[in-house]
């Protein structure tokens, strides 16, 4: 039988498809920031996934152990796990050692599959999560992304760990296991230079995804993450942070969405009404709005106005 | 997906070959090029004379269906006097019909969600009382499946102890009501699970008058949601919800101006 993705993959293929991106050749220019003694971040484009970015909008961590690199995320498919691949060795020769998913969303984890035969580490709940939601992602994702996408196969995390102290290729982290941002959320400290690897529950500069978010769960990791003190924190999507207004940032964008939401369903108004009130300038100004903020309300609107209107019956 | 896909092979082949033989008596131009429209316009609407596509009925949407389960809505046609009914539909789907709104002393405008299929033209027939009718138009871009997916409400234990349950209210100030009914509105089209849908709801006054009424059809979403529109300080300080689903359930509730949790 013909699913989804195959036929959206021949799609893709058809000549059909806009001629600038027919003829061009996808390939990611990625490139290695040095922010700390040993760390790396490749940035990400600030905008949703497009045929322009590849999908190439989330931010990777590459970190210097006592075997090779270990990489905090792995991108959006299977040609960007392999750029990445290409890029680890010109910063180390022994490659890539150890690979860690911070969350299953599928820029975060799609290119694992040119990682087989290393180990995958990911909070349990992520590694399920992987396993039960990850096709569905994989459709949207060669939906939107088409020939970017070729090839990519869904591959979850191989191997679970928990909170606490956490040695990986002889650099030691503490592990902290939270969520909100989705079900599992992993943020490693890196305990040699205080650099927080916040994954997805910082956002900078950059709307905040919420398609399986749960806000006051978010809400209270954001208080855990900056109980930490870091001296950098490098968030899931937007620059690297110095300050910790990044956390800031996120904190009190998510407040404000929520109220948004709520105060929207105390005062009868529906899905479309929302999406059209005008964002305050702050929010305005990040990457992706205001297309993440309307796809927020799809996502949490309905839960919210049932919370706050009151039974007819 | 396969029948889908044949069933939208089927219309097309329809749209294409045999109806081109038998235009609608009014042969529109269609500012959204759908290719179905003509044969919506004969089969949904039931041939009219007297029909124009016009920019006074407007949709608002998503340009793209982040969710195909629950596409919001909003049609406003107040700028057409008299307005008997909107009738909602999508070019592309295998189940046309969303619903049909008679307005009855509402504001001809209405706020809804609905479950998409594919990328498709979204259209608002709107009929006066004295028979013509006024088009308006969206597109949604979407990824699809919303129509042949089973619904959430199997996923839960307690889905049959929530049928029928009623959220909403009124805010006589702004003229709005708002009401959410729990019901799994099942297409029929996902495998072995049957059409169950809401048919009828309507807002009535105490002593049984319609303020305004609904006919709903399968593509409706999930706990189906609307926002009603009167003019300010017209709603009763409460009104009945009237509705039955097509397995004789009926739905009941009351709305009022009470207190928000
Ligand atoms: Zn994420």
């Amino acid at each position: 039988m013909l699913t989804r993705r195959t036929t959206l993959g021949l799609l893709a293929s058809l000549p059909l498809a806009p001629r600038a991106f027919a003829q061009a050749r996808l390939s990611y220019d990625l490139v290695a920031k040095p922010l700390a003694d040993g760390i790396w971040m490749v940035e990400g484009a600030t905008d949703y996934f497009s045929m322009q970015n590849g999908g190439a909008i989330v931010n990777i961590t590459l970190i210097k152990g006592d075997t090779g690199l270990i990489l905090i995320d792995t991108g959006s498919s299977r040609r960007y796990g392999e750029a990445l691949v290409t890029l680890a060795r010109s910063l180390d020769l022994r490659g890539i050692s150890t690979v860690v998913n911070t969350h299953h969303h599928p820029d975060h984890f799609f290119g694992n599959q040119v990682f087989a035969g290393t180990p995958i580490f990911a909070l349990g709940e992520t590694r399920q999560a992987a396993l039960t939601e990850g096709e569905g992602f994989a459709d949207n994702m060669y939906r939107i992304l088409g020939d970017w996408m070729r090839g990519t196969e869904v591959v979850p995390p191989t191997d679970v760990i928990a909170g606490g102290d956490l040695r990986l290729d002889g650099r030691d982290f503490l592990a902290l296991p939270l969520g909100g941002h989705t079900v599992a959320d992993l943020a490693l400290l890196d305990r040699r230079t205080g650099t927080l690897i916040a994954g997805d529950l910082v956002f900078h500069d950059r709307a905040p995804t919420t398609p399986s978010a749960d806000l006051p769960r978010w809400q209270n990791a954001l208080d855990a993450l900056d109980a930490q003190n870091p001296a950098l924190i490098l968030p899931g999507h937007g620059p690297a942070d110095p300050t910790g207004a990044s956390i800031t940032q996120t904190r009190d964008y998510l407040h404000w969405l929520d109220t948004t939401l709520r105060d929207g369903a105390r005062s009868g108004l529906d899905m479309v009404e929302l999406m059209d009130s005008p964002l305050p300038e702050r929010f305005a100004a990040m990457g992706a709005q205001p297309q993440e903020y309307q796809r927020s309300v799809t996502h949490l609107f309905p839960a919210v106005e049932l919370e706050e209107l009151p039974r007819g019956n | 997906m396969f029948l889908r896909t044949t069933l939208v092979a089927l219309l097309g082949l329809f749209a294409g070959a045999a109806f081109a033989l038998d235009d609608p008596q009014t042969p529109l131009t269609d500012p959204m090029q759908s290719g179905m429209w003509d044969y919506h316009q004969k089969g949904l609407l039931g041939d009219p004379a007297d029909i124009r596509f016009d920019d006074r009925v407007v949709l608002r949407a998503p340009a793209s269906a982040e969710d195909s389960l629950n596409v919001p809505l909003l049609v406003d046609a107040t700028a057409i006097p008299d307005v008997k009914r909107i009738v909602i539909s999508a070019d592309y789907g295998p189940i046309p019909h969303i619903l049909t709104y008679y307005p009855e002393q509402a504001d001809a405008k209405l706020s809804l969600r609905f479950k998409i299929d594919q990328a498709t033209a979204i259209r608002a027939s709107v009929e006066t009382h004295s028979g013509t009718w006024h088009v308006g138009s969206i597109y949604i871009d979407a990824a699809g499946g919303g129509c042949t997916a089973a619904s959430h409400a199997y996923a839960s234990d307690d889905w049959e102890e929530k049928l029928g349950e009623v959220h909403g209210r009124l805010w006589s100030a702004t003229g709005r009501a708002r009401l959410i009914v729990d019901h799994p509105m099942d297409t029929g089209l996902a495998d072995g699970i049957p059409v169950f849908i809401i048919q009828d709801l309507s807002l009535q006054r105490d002593d049984g008058t319609q303020l305004a009424r609904l006919e709903l059809a399968e593509p409706v979403n999930e706990d189906p949601a609307f926002t009603f529109y009167f003019a300010k300080g017209a709603l009763p300080a409460s009104v009945k919800v009237v509705g039955r689903d097509n397995n004789g359930n009926r739905i009941r509730g009351v709305l009022s101006e009470g207190e928000l949790n």
